[in-house]
């Protein structure tokens, strides 16, 4: 039994962090009044070439970093046509996810050819922390996780610091909420939002190869099952915070995991019931289940200067 | 040469010139008015000095050097700060973060416990107290205006633009404010102030210069006007007139009672304490009062935007509080709110739209559900003839239009609803003196054909020019009710800043 609830949390934890580490990222975004649907595509980019990278290199990490110069530069494209050409925010976004399902399939046929066998990457292995892995349950599940995981559970101080504290985290929680204001002390609005895009592209190429390096270990086509647009919700569910993101995202991995354990276990729940589960909770925490969450008042507006 | 000076300055909208050809200049350490009427492109020619507006053709030049304006960036460099007529403020931010966003001082970790210190600091240098940590969405309008005065003063500009800022404030905070202006002045700082008040004008300014449709019309020495109706002239173009004529109240049945109501602020604390009154058709109740004394509370009660904790209110005999705001207005409620922009209009839609908020669902508006645009449209021409808006067209968005003209679009949608009762705040902030006298006009004409007028306002001079019967409003209580019409301005004064007197004088009837 005891082994079994620490797999369950280590699975629940594993199934978060994809949504987490993107939706930190979104946090950014949305602060800055930007509605990320492109987020799956950016995410898909990442999920991708992470495995390409960690292919080409032989190392997770390199696989890391180069899915998030992709996506990062996806996302240059997604900030030009919504900022600059101040085109909506949700075609754009649905655009670049259609361009990412296509460019993915394509270039994996390409590189990899079809119907071959599962392609060698090198991908992530869990990595145990002296001594806190041994406290039963908690810390076998808690601290025998990848090295990412690690990484981006320090990072969520790190991103309230920043967005709470800081001038920088002033200017993007300023931007999303009355542009004009920002303009006319002098922040310059394209640039903050710019910024605020392309950390987004960063965390999502990062939590694309989390997802293929860290908890897959392969590239499929339509791998993504809707993980970006769920990291969106975590946003919304986690009331534009990063802690409340990261709340959000382990409600959604807790729900990600029962389904697997009871599919597993045999539940006498037809198993389409049980894939729901993660959706049913992102459908509820978009449907502001919540309660009373107000986002930026400048959400999804683009910044027309005179 | 001039310290400032702007050259030929032409700005082109589409379907209006706001400035034409315009050359202002302004010396080191002045204080130099901007007069004209609505519309009149005042704002339009600090947008441009402040680089929120490029202009069409023209040059600036700053202490004999061109410069190019294309940001408020640039103009920050160049020592130019503005507070705008439209307030900038985030309302979801805090008040010191309000202060401090975009500083060019800020370090990378923000240090707002200092900031707040030093802006206290700054704040109580001219009387004024604020609360740094307090979200600003919490602000009443009047605290607003001190709190985009502060982040000015704050940024320690060279240049200062001034866009109405006066228009909320009470006699006592103006003259604050002007105490502060004067030093500013003294210490080098050159000041540009735009107003509609002309009093404050001969008062505080050295020299004046008039715009009149986008056009120059001239500047003038302050010392060579003889009086304010001169200067009315000289915008206008012809004479003025200043007093609005007022027969006595002919008071009908109860339209409005309130009683012992009782209902907290924003920030959660007790804002309305027993407050117990009542108006009659055909007379204006008058409600004075120091900003912040629980008038926004008040009219939001009333108008179905607050909970009230207790009490009875009833609208023609019906009690509200449990309406909806819809069901208020269906009463025969018309709301002219404090806040144009948060309440009074939808920026991005149309002034024709903007026109029909309250009664797209009736006829002749629509029938069986489809609206009739070209009644509408009809509707729309005739109210903005009437009211005198000027506008390019009705399918202007509403956003696009002055300051003035939008005020006087919401005003002219309010009284054309032929209330039973009329909710007035600030009625004619921001309007020039003719349209001020105009819409007061009207006010008393709505008065005079039955509806009762609950008028609130932080100008002393408006409450008692319109008023019937006045009610002073201090710490969320009603000091004093008057309806004397000898009553002195000083003894409201009084009573505004929280002294009764102790002497009970017989009309004074104290509130139970
Ligand atoms: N952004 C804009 N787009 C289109 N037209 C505009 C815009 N800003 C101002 N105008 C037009 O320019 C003219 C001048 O407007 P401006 O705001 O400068 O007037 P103002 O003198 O400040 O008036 P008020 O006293 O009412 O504030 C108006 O007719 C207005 O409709
Ligand atoms: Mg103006």
């Amino acid at each position: 039994m005891a082994i079994e609830i620490s797999n369950y949390i280590s699975m629940a934890i594993r199934s978060a962090l994809p949504i987490l580490i993107c939706g930190i990222g979104l946090v950014f975004g949305s602060r800055a009044g930007i509605v990320n649907i492109g987020a799956e595509g950016f995410m898909l980019i990442g999920a991708f070439m992470g495995v390409v990278g960690s292919y080409l290199f032989s190392s997770a990490w390199i696989g890391v970093l180069v899915a998030m110069l992709s996506s990062m530069l996806i996302s240059l494209i997604f900030a030009y046509f919504t900022v600059t050409v101040k085109a909506d925010q949700v075609v754009v976004g649905m655009g670049i996810n259609m361009l990412a399902i296509g460019l993915t399939t394509t270039l994996f046929r390409r590189l990899f050819g079809m119907n071959t066998e599962p392609i060698k990457i090198e991908s992530f292995s869990p990595l145990a922390i002296p001594g806190l892995s041994d406290i039963p349950i908690l810390g076998t599940s808690l601290f025998t996780q990848h090295a990412p995981a690690y990484l981006i559970f320090l990072c969520i101080p790190l991103a309230s610091f920043i967005l709470f504290r800081t001038d920088i985290g002033l200017k993007v929680r300023a931007v999303g909420e009355h542009p004009r204001a920002c303009d006319t002390v002098g922040i310059n609005v394209f640039k903050v939002r710019y910024g605020a895009i392309l950390f987004s592209g960063l965390m999502a190429g990062f939590a694309g190869a989390y997802l293929t390096l860290g908890l897959l270990n392969f590239f499929v086509e339509d791998l993504m099952a809707g993980r970006g647009y769920m990291a969106v919700a975590a946003v919304v569910f986690g009331k534009y915070s990063p802690v409340g993101v990261m709340l959000a995202a382990l409600i959604f991995g807790a729900g990600d995991a029962l389904q697997y354990r009871l599919q597993a276990g045999g539940s006498v729940i037809p198993y389409q019931f049980l894939l729901m589960i993660p959706y049913v909770l992102t459908i509820l925490a978009i449907c502001g289940f919540v309660g009373e969450n107000k986002g930026p008042a400048a959400m999804a507006q683009p910044y027309i200067k005179e | 040469m001039a310290y400032l000076e702007m050259k030929q300055i032409t700005k082109v909208f589409p379907g209006v010139v706001a400035n034409d050809n315009i050359n202002f200049s302004v010396e080191k350490g002045e204080i130099h008015a901007l007069l004209g009427e609505n519309g009149a492109g005042k704002t339009t020619l600090m947008n441009i000095l402040y680089g929120l507006y490029r202009q069409t053709s023209g040059e600036i030049w700053i202490n004999d050097k061109k410069v190019a304006i294309t940001s408020p960036k640039e103009a920050i460099d160049l020592g130019i700060g503005m507070v705008h007529q439209h307030f900038m403020l985030i309302p979801a931010l805090t008040i010191i973060e309000n202060v401090v966003l975009g500083m060019k001082e800020n370090k990378q970790i923000l240090d707002l416990k200092r900031a707040a210190s030093d802006v206290c600091a700054e704040a109580a240098k001219y009387d004024m107290t604020i609360d740094p940590f307090m979200e600003t969405w919490k602000l009443s309008v009047g605290q607003q205006q001190r709190l985009e005065i502060i982040k000015a003063l704050y940024r320690g500009v060279k240049l200062l633009i001034l866009d109405e800022p006066t228009a909320v404030l009470t006699p006592q905070e103006v003259s604050v404010f002007f105490t502060m202006v004067r030093k500013l002045s003294e210490e080098g700082h050159t000041v540009i102030f735009i107003t509609h008040k002309l009093p404050e004008v001969m008062q505080l300014c050295g020299r004046c210069t008039v715009l009149r449709h986008g056009k120059l019309e001239t500047t003038v020495n302050i010392n060579d006007v003889k009086n304010k109706q001169e200067l009315a002239r000289l915008m206008v173009g012809k004479d003025v007139e200043f007093s609005v004529q007022k027969t006595p109240a002919v008071p009908g049945e109860e339209v409005l009672s309130i009683k012992n109501l009782n209902a907290r602020n924003n920030k959660g604390l007790p804002a309305l304490k027993n407050v117990s009154f009542d108006v009659h058709a055909g007379e204006i109740l008058g409600v004075a009062g120091v900003d912040g004394n629980g008038q926004s509370e008040l009219v939001e009660c009333l108008t179905g935007l607050r909970k009230i904790d207790s009490g009875v209110i009833r609208i023609m005999g019906v009690e509200i509080p449990k309406l909806a705001a819809r069901t208020i207005l269906e009463q025969g409620v018309s709301h002219i709110p404090e806040d144009r922009h948060r309440r009074g209009m939808l920026k991005d839609m149309s002034v024709k739209e903007n026109l029909i908020l309250m009664n797209y669902f009736k006829e002749p508006y629509s029938t069986k559900g489809f609206l009739n645009w070209k009644w509408i449209s009809g509707y729309a021409q005739e109210l903005c003839k009437e009211f005198n808006v000027k506008t390019p067209s009705i399918e202007e968005k509403a956003d696009k239009l002055s300051g003035g003209n939008q005020q006087k679009f919401i005003v002219g949608r309010e009284l054309e609803r032929k209330p039973k009762l009329l909710i007035a705040m600030h009625p004619d902030r921001g309007l020039d003196i003719g349209a001020t006298k105009y819409i007061q006009s009207r006010i008393v004409a709505a008065r005079d054909s039955g509806s009762a007028v609950l008028l609130v306002s932080t100008e002393l001079d408006e409450i008692m020019e319109l008023s019937d019967r006045i009610i002073v409003m201090y710490e969320g209580g009603i000091i004093g009710l008057i309806d004397d019409p000898q009553v002195t301005r000083e003894y409201i004064g009084l009573l505004m800043a929280g002294t009764r007197p102790q002497d009970s004088l017989e009309w004074m009837s104290p509130c139970p």
